[in-house]
């Protein structure tokens, strides 16, 4: 019987609009529509229940969570449920005005993203002209006493650029970077082999970041991510699949993880039917794989199975074919040379053109 | 040295886990009582030796001691990120 554990973070995911198309988004392939989503007056009781149920930090997300109109009153109600807010954003559809709302509503923390150091490389990758509106965000960020992430997803086309992202973040006075590579569930699978960058080039961005940590510690934090696919040891995913993270999507699935759809078999119940706390403590989805019962050698008593949890489900689905198999992060795995193999075959081809995030094209006869 | 708490940092009671925490950025962290009374004292005007003479007088304990464990925590939160530095 696995421990039950209180979660500490909830992704909020309020809306899949984004007027951006990355082809590595994290959302899922089958997005929700407009019509679908959670009233403000629904997330406030979520944000009620999450933090009683022992969450201290809400990320705001999407999509891009700016579409939603009711973005300060979401924000107000998070606040007041004495969540730590978090907003995870593009910038596009922020002004000064609405950042000052935000600001006054309780808003805690801007993570703001950017596709490249370079305008116009940063529109291609975005598939939308906002690079020059996102350097504004982040000056009203400084300016409204916001503290600002740097959020630069790094992949094929942009990893080389890690040290003027480093200089991007500096000059923004953000307080903090996150270069992390993309992994590769959703979007980024689907288009995995426009976006591996090669060994040599994850090996250079590790460099980077060793010196800039040194040279800027106490001024800059940095956060960096690794690709799965040139990993040695898998990363506890979500800190473990219902441990420590709950996500509640558009339209009020409660998830353990934002790619949890992608694995057949599992229900999933939303807040409509039932409460937070019942859906975490003995929803059939959390319950899968929670703890260490479900896991197949070499995870089942592994001296690392309760510091990796067994990794990522929806990339053992994806690439062992079984959501219960060891991640093929790990060295472990009896998938992991053919992992390895994947991404450096991948990332020596000439890249093939990524499709663009969209929703799904209506089909009329 | 005026320590402060860096923007978007804040002491919080969790009361599920019955513990004190910093929120930060994507990060949360578990402080200990002692860590907690120090940190309560830093309010971007206090020195580490007034906020290490309060608690002194407050605990009935070793103000030099009490200096040395305050700036040690200070300097570790600093380079974590979590604290600055206004002189």
């Amino acid at each position: 019987m696995a421990a039950l554990t209180a979660p500490i973070g909830l992704l909020a995911e309020l809306t899949h609009r984004c007027p951006l198309a990355c082809a590595y988004c994290s959302n899922p392939l089958d997005l929700v529509r407009q019509q679908a989503e959670l009233d403000a007056p629904t997330w406030e009781r979520i944000f009620r229940e999450a933090a009683a149920l022992g969450v201290l930090q809400v990320h705001l997300s999407g999509g891009e969570p700016a579409s939603r109109r009711d973005l300060v009153e979401i924000v107000a109600s998070a606040r007041a449920a004495d969540l730590y807010t978090n907003l995870i954003t593009s910038g596009i559809g922020l002004t000064r005005e609405r950042m000052v709302r935000l600001r006054a509503a309780g808003l805690e923390h801007v993570q703001l993203s950017i596709q490249d150091t370079e305008a116009a490389s940063s529109d291609r990758i975005a598939g939308y002209a906002g690079s020059v509106r996102k350097h504004d965000v982040a000056k009203w960020t400084i300016e409204l006493g916001l503290p600002l992430t740097l959020n630069a997803p790094l992949h094929r086309a942009n990893a080389d650029h890690a040290a003027d992202f480093i200089a991007m973040a500096l000059a923004m006075e953000a307080g903090r970077v996150e270069l992390a590579h993309i992994q590769y569930y959703g979007w980024g699978l689907l288009n995995r082999a426009a976006l591996m960058p090669t060994l040599a080039q994850i090996e250079r961005t590790i460099d980077v970041v060793n010196e800039a940590r040194s040279r800027l510690a106490g001024r800059l934090v940095i956060d960096f991510v690794l690709p799965d696919y040139y990993a040695e040891a898998p990363k506890p995913c979500m800190g473990g699949w219902g441990r420590e993270v709950i996500v509640v999507t558009p339209e009020g699935s409660v998830l353990p993880c934002h790619a949890a759809r992608t694995i057949p078999g599992l229900a999933f119940e939303t807040v409509r039917a039932r409460s937070l706390a019942d859906i975490w403590t003995d929803g059939t989805a959390f319950e899968a794989f929670r703890g260490t019962d479900w896991m197949q050698a070499p995870c089942r008593g592994c001296a690392n199975a309760e510091r990796d949890w067994g990794g990522c489900r929806c990339q053992a689905l994806a690439l062992a074919g079984d959501a219960a198999a060891t991640d093929p992060a790990c060295a472990l795995s009896p998938r992991h040379a053919a992992m390895r193999a994947l991404a450096e075959a991948e990332s020596a081809a000439d890249p093939p053109e990524p499709q663009p995030r969209r929703f799904p094209q209506l089909v009329v006869d | 040295m005026i320590p402060r708490l860096r923007p978007g940092v804040r002491i919080h009671r969790d009361r599920v886990r019955d513990r004190w925490v910093l929120l930060a950025p994507e990060r949360v962290v578990e402080i200990d009582d002692q860590a907690h009374a120090i940190l309560a004292r830093v309010d971007g005007t206090a020195t580490v030796e007034v906020i290490a003479a309060a608690l002194a007088d407050e605990y009935e304990a070793d103000a030099a001691e009490i200096t040395s464990d305050a700036a040690a925590l200070l300097g570790d939160l600093n380079h974590k990120g979590y604290v600055a530095w206004l002189r």
